[in-house]
């Protein structure tokens, strides 16, 4: 397996850029303010951008500058702004339609992390000795993906639904930085791509269910049913 | 000569989007949308015959052209002839949209468009962003009419698929990390390569991997229990909508469920992904056979029905061997033709009785002698009767199963397409035969809505009494190529 043969320093950052990351997540998981869920999504690009600066130093790859450039002009400053914009003019504050208060959403958060270290290191174990980024890489892929299908799961503000699709994808980023750096590019490029486009329908479709369907809560989505 | 007609293929569909975008009349969009579902037909069919039987590729190697791409790419090229005739009759009962009808042309060659890039595409990552377009593109289809309902059903298709969507692109990554074992950090993301480094590769990770894949574009192809979106979207979008939806779009996604097993193929991990695949195939007729008997609503039924199609390709494609693969190719086809006649049939009558719920259609074959006749033999085509091409199909996976290491599917699958077919066909005899209805259809169906009916109901009468000898052939080339042979 063609893991990252770094030594102990650029270790030591990247797992902490992956740790601040997944920290992140739980402020997203925790935060019923749709402003600071949105802040949070946008710092937490910043941080997969920073990844990948550092892993494009340390392992010599200097294509991925131009990811982590775009990733913070898309991910970290496009996409965040475009998503205040939709919550202004939606009106948006507060999400008031969470399942779990916000403590028990965090230990949720926290369950299902272990749940993805579990998996990791079971995966990792075959492999042989492949280091801690990659272990720690593979937990945060899972660990964001599943923190965002929670946040699918937990709340039913349409907007919100954004957001959590957002966090999983940002994890499939952060982790494809790490294990797969030398991915092609045009492949990320088309990803970064796609992912505006999909938040613009995102935001279109918002638009449309508060004008049409006269609500933005998921759970008065039940005119289709059997 | 196969890469002129796929280029001509591309352009035409190019210039219809950006045809009907610009010119802003609907009479120029719908023609133009039209001239390109023939062009594009024309292009695609000989491909049949020219296409090389190993596959090849182009651009760089980015473009893919193989027999099992083609096949698929031919059932779109039906679908999406039959659907833009019969659009044309079906939009103009829209009168209170017509401002932005020529959007919806421009749209629909657009999704024709992202459909047509799927199968050719030679990497399984720009395999994944070109499902994702349709889903985007499809997402403004089913909201066009803009009811509560068709918006409601649009962003839970979006949600939905994008999130088993991504699903799908962490199991890419992973094929892709586990492929570094062999190649080193940086080579190109190919189907072949796949294949090459999966024997060598962690069978832990490939199987996290595939079941990942599996369930991404499962949701997509609408297995059970990852299938909620798809009565919805079908059932919300205007019919020929629908048509292309369930006829074209899930065989594009069933096709990267089976180029990711096929990549499987030489690992130990082979046999227990092909049964994972009929336990998802089973799961879809239990669904399907359910929602069937107790359905209200036309478009939904024929919607369960799709669930039900694409749970027995499957399990074709799950059963494996020659006879499992060969039937379930057959059966891509045939459930693309029928399905677009009955989605027809449905659209015709819904505006016809002006309801979507089967209690208001009644007697239908006393106002609709013809029309209503050609819905009816749909209706019993869909179901898996004799003398239509599904009946062949379903068959042939059925004798395939029974060789296969997995016969315990055929008695269940035997069991459930019976429950499916009494289930079906009894909301049929009702609408045909029931009490007089409350409100007497007065609507004349213009000869555009029924024209493409007609000529598909002769297709699948003829695909069903005879199975022509070299399509036969060039399925048991893809069925070797699929490592069924």
């Amino acid at each position: 397996m063609a893991i990252l043969h770094i030594g102990s320093v650029p270790t030591a950052i990247i797992s902490l850029l992956v740790v601040v990351a997944l920290i992140l997540s739980f402020v997203m998981l925790g935060s019923h303010w749709i402003r600071n869920h949105i802040y949070a999504f946008a710092a937490e690009s910043w941080v997969i951008g920073a990844i990948s600066v550092a892993v494009g130093i340390y392992a010599h790859i200097p294509e991925l500058y131009a990811i982590a450039a775009l990733t913070v002009v898309v991910r970290g400053t496009v996409m965040p702004l475009l998503l205040l914009r939709i919550s202004d003019d939606l009106d948006l504050g507060r999400e008031f339609t969470p399942v779990l208060r916000p403590s028990t959403s965090l230990l949720v958060g926290a369950g299902l992390v272990v749940f993805s270290y579990a998996v990791a290191d079971r995966i990792a174990s075959q492999l042989g000795p492949i280091g801690t980024v990659a272990l720690l890489a593979l937990t945060a892929m899972f660990g964001l993906k599943l923190i965002g299908f929670a946040m699918l799961v937990l709340r039913s503000g349409a907007f919100s639904n954004i957001l959590g699709l957002l966090v999983i994808e940002n994890g499939i980023f952060l982790g494809s930085q790490i294990l797969v750096p030398g991915m092609p590019l045009l492949l990320e490029l088309v990803i970064l791509f796609d992912l505006l486009l999909i938040v613009s329908t995102f935001g279109l479709l918002v638009r449309y269910l508060k004008t049409f369907a006269g609500t933005t809560d998921t759970r008065d989505l039940n005119r289709l049913v059997g | 000569m196969a890469w002129v007609l796929l280029a001509v293929a591309f352009a035409v569909l190019v210039l219809a989007v950006l045809g009907s975008a610009a010119f802003r009349s609907v009479t120029v969009a719908e023609r133009l949308n039209a001239a390109a579902a023939v062009v594009f037909f024309l292009a695609i069919v000989p491909l049949l015959w020219l296409v090389p039987g190993a596959g090849e590729t182009a651009l760089d190697h980015e473009i893919l052209l193989d027999p099992f791409g083609v096949w698929v790419l031919v059932c779109l090229a039906c679908v999406y002839l039959a659907s833009s005739i019969y659009g044309i009759g079906y939009m103009r009962w829209m009168h209170e949209e017509v401002d932005r009808l020529h959007w919806y042309y421009a749209l629909f060659a657009a999704f024709a468009l992202a459909m047509f890039l799927a199968p050719i595409q030679n990497s399984p990552g720009l395999y994944w962003i070109a499902i994702d377009l349709t889903t985007i593109v499809s997402a403004f289809l089913v909201g066009f009419q803009r009811a509560p309902e068709s918006i409601e059903a649009a962003w839970k298709y979006i949600v939905i698929v994008s999130a088993g969507l991504s699903l799908a692109l962490l199991g890419t990554v992973l094929f892709y990390w586990a492929g570094t074992a062999t190649f080193g950090p940086v080579y190109s993301m190919t189907w072949a390569n796949f294949a090459i480094m999966a024997p060598k590769a962690s069978p832990d990770l490939l199987l996290v991997a595939f079941l990942l894949v599996l369930v991404g574009f499962g949701t997509k192809v609408g297995l059970a229990p990852m299938h909620t979106w798809l009565p919805d979207a079908h059932s919300e979008g205007p019919a020929p909508v629908s048509a292309m939806l369930s006829g074209a779009l899930l065989n594009c996604a069933m096709l990267g469920i089976v180029r990711y097993l096929n990549v499987l193929h030489h690992t130990t991990l082979f046999e227990d992904a092909r049964t994972v695949l009929i336990g998802f195939g089973v799961a879809s007729l239990v669904v399907a056979a359910l929602f069937i008997t107790r359905q209200s609503v036309a478009k939904r039924l024929a919607a369960y029905s799709s669930v039900e199609h694409m749970g027995i390709i499957a399990m074709g494609f799950g059963f494996g061997g020659v006879l499992g693969v060969v039937g379930a190719l057959y059966l891509m086809l045939n459930h693309s033709l029928t399905k677009s006649l009955v989605f027809f049939g449905s659209g015709n009558m819904m505006h016809a009785y002006n309801s979507k719920e089967m209690s208001a259609m009644r007697r239908i074959g006393t106002w609709y002698p013809f029309s209503g006749g050609l819905w009816l033999l749909g209706a019993v085509a869909i179901t898996g009767a004799p003398p239509f091409g599904l009946f062949l199909g379903e068959l042939t996976v059925l004798r395939g199963g029974l060789v296969s290491h997995n016969p315990w599917g055929v008695w269940v699958m035997g069991a459930l397409l019976v429950v499916i077919f009494i289930g079906f066909l009894s909301h049929f005899v009702s609408m045909y035969f029931g009490s007089e209805p409350l409100h007497v259809p007065t609507l004349k169906l213009p000869r555009l809505n029924v024209a493409p009916m007609a000529v598909i109901a002769v297709v699948i009468v003829v695909l069903g009494l005879w199975w022509p000898r070299p399509l036969w052939e060039f399925f048991l080339g893809i069925a070797h190529h699929l490592g069924g042979a």
